[in-house]
């Protein structure tokens, strides 16, 4: 299969139209495999991509001072059946530049794959940066999605990243990542996760706040059926003063599946200040008979509450939030 | 022989050995809007989610008749169907829903036009509102109105709305006032159950309860009397005498 092909199958696994799917000022990588087969940049953005044996090593940087206005697209993804693909990724947003990355994981047939991704993410002082990751997975579970990532971000900088894996089976999710916010530095961690059958699902989120008025929010929300697992450990430390640091977790629990989740806060500090919320369980009563009372069956409503529960939140901050890619 | 086209015979509602509804009966006549109104403590919310069949309220005594058809063993779902919803005294909160989905969901017409324009009924702008979610970012009394735009799309026959004035603004409850005239165009049954003399004043019809009892029913302004005269003063609240019930 030629190039060409194998793009145009990873934009219809996930909904994008092959023929034309970004204008020429929109950056975007697609990887299958090992192979990069597909690569536009714009100014500011430097991206070096090289193949190893079972997946690909890489450098993203955004210079100095530059402002990437529209969404870089990533498609990493793995067409057959079985397969394993390892990235590497190293990425470097220089002082005082903003980008925005939205990638894709698309394993539409999977059986068997391995998807593996061990980051370096380093946030440069005044640098912002927002990274948003979908995975589009097939009906069969047979996914194995292991990420992990060290994350600095430096004085007066920002990182976002989001988690988001709702359509199909979940498979094997076992994610760590780990961040470390200096002064003034602004850090949001988010997994949007939908499991069933017999998907297991292991997070580990920490943020450590080492700079004064670092501020950080580490957020969970899962919606577990059937026979699905999940352990969620969010660790949270602060001594600096006037950190601000706040963990929320929320696991909707349905049918004979299972949620666990772990929060630890730590404060070296007397003004830093964590807060922490988690809600773990059946759903809500009182939403579920309010869409019953308006005629919904038990399963409808239950499917319209984690919904929302799992719904991306609209932020008109990230650069990505509208992207058409996102439906 | 009734011609409500609901009825509540003879319902006694039991909580920790204390009958909350004590073998109460009334009768809701279709295309009214009736006022339930009462002391605190006096079962309103209670006879609502009796009607409505909520979890924890379907094992009384007696019955609810829904055009003369028993409502025994008739799930929420499925009464909802038959035409009956209930709009909540405090609305739940649903993080990440929109607005938009969340009108939609039980609505007769599925689409964002009709939701915007149930919003726009309310008072709420559906440009700014559509999208947003129905979470702790909405203060209560906007979705008090969120709850009753998606209850007017939704199109029911019998409308019970428990507290509708509570956490709601003036402004917002005169719309809440100008929707029950759009309800009761189109020919739904409305079940204000109130302890509020404002909203007494917009019924057609009036029960009076105490201590799960029916006192009084009738006239708007003559159960209003009483209620402002003996009720409000009442230094025994729930504790009625035998002669007053």
């Amino acid at each position: 299969m030629d190039k060409s092909n194998i793009i145009a199958q990873l934009y219809e696994s996930i909904s994008v139209d092959p023929r034309h799917p970004f204008g020429d000022d929109v950056a975007r990588v697609e990887v299958h495999e090992n192979k990069v087969v597909g690569v536009h940049l714009v100014p500011g953005l430097k991206v070096e991509a090289g193949e190893t044996k079972d997946g690909i090593d890489a450098y993203i940087g955004v210079a100095e001072g530059v402002e990437i206005e529209k969404p870089v697209h990533i498609c990493f993804g793995v067409l057959p059946e079985t397969g394993l693909q390892h990235i590497i990724l190293n990425i470097e947003i220089k002082q005082n530049s903003r980008a925005s990355i939205l990638a894709h994981c698309t394993f539409p047939n999977a059986r068997k794959v391995e998807h593996l991704m061990d980051a370096n993410i380093t946030i440069e002082p005044g640098a912002r940066y927002s990274y948003f990751e979908r995975h589009v997975h097939g009906p069969y579970g047979g996914v194995n999605v292991i990420p992990n990532a060290k994350i600095i971000v430096h004085e007066g900088g920002e990182f976002s990243t989001e988690f988001e894996l709702i359509k199909g089976r979940a498979g094997r999710i076992r994610f760590d990542y780990e961040a470390t916010c200096h002064a003034r530095s602004v850090l949001e961690m988010t997994a949007r996760i939908n499991g069933r059958e017999n998907d297991q699902i292991y997070i580990q989120e920490t943020a450590h706040l080492v700079g004064e008025e670092a501020r950080a929010v580490l957020t969970s929300h899962l919606a577990l059926r059937d026979q699905a697992r999940a352990e969620i450990y969010n660790t949270m430390t602060a001594n600096a003063p006037r950190a601000r640091g706040h963990v929320d977790c929320k696991e909707i629990v349905v049918g004979n599946a299972f949620a666990k989740a772990v929060p630890v806060v730590e404060v070296n500090h007397p003004l830093a200040h964590i807060t922490h919320e988690a809600a773990i369980g059946s759903v809500d009563s009182k939403q579920l008979q309010t869409l019953l009372s308006r005629g919904l069956s038990e399963e409808e409503a239950t499917d319209i509450i984690i919904e929302g529960l799992l719904s991306k939140k609209p932020n008109p901050d990230r650069q990505y939030n509208n992207d058409p890619t996102l439906g | 022989m009734s011609t409500g086209v609901l009825e509540v015979r003879n319902v006694t509602q039991r909580f920790d050995n204390r009958a909350i509804l004590n073998d109460l009966s009334l009768d809701f006549w279709g295309g009214h809007v009736h006022a339930v109104i009462g002391p605190n403590g006096a079962g309103k919310s209670t006879l609502a989610n009796t009607i409505m069949g909520l979890e924890g309220y379907t094992g009384h005594d007696g019955d609810i008749v829904l055009d003369g058809q028993s409502l025994k063993g008739v799930s929420i779902t499925e009464r909802a169907k038959r035409g009956i919803t209930l709009a909540w005294q405090e609305p739940a909160r649903f993080e990440g829903l929109s607005v938009q989905r969340f009108i939609t969901a039980g609505a007769k017409v599925k689409t964002a036009a009709r939701a915007g324009e149930v919003l726009s009924t309310f008072g709420l702008d559906p440009d700014r509102y559509l999208s947003r979610s129905v979470d702790k970012t909405l203060s209560g009394g906007e979705r008090k109105r969120i709850e009753l735009a998606s209850i007017l799309a939704m199109e029911p026959r019998i409308v019970i709305m428990d507290e509708p004035d509570s956490g709601i603004d003036v402004e917002a409850l005169q719309r809440i006032f100008a929707a029950l005239i759009q309800f009761k165009t189109s020919g739904a049954t409305v079940i204000m159950i109130t302890h509020s003399m404002a909203v007494l004043k917009q019924a057609d019809h009036a029960f009076l309860m105490c201590c799960g009892k029916l006192l009084d029913k009738g006239n708007v302004d003559r159960i209003a009397e009483y209620f402002g005269s003996k009720c409000l003063p009442c230094d025994h609240i729930n504790q009625p005498s035998a002669e007053e019930i």
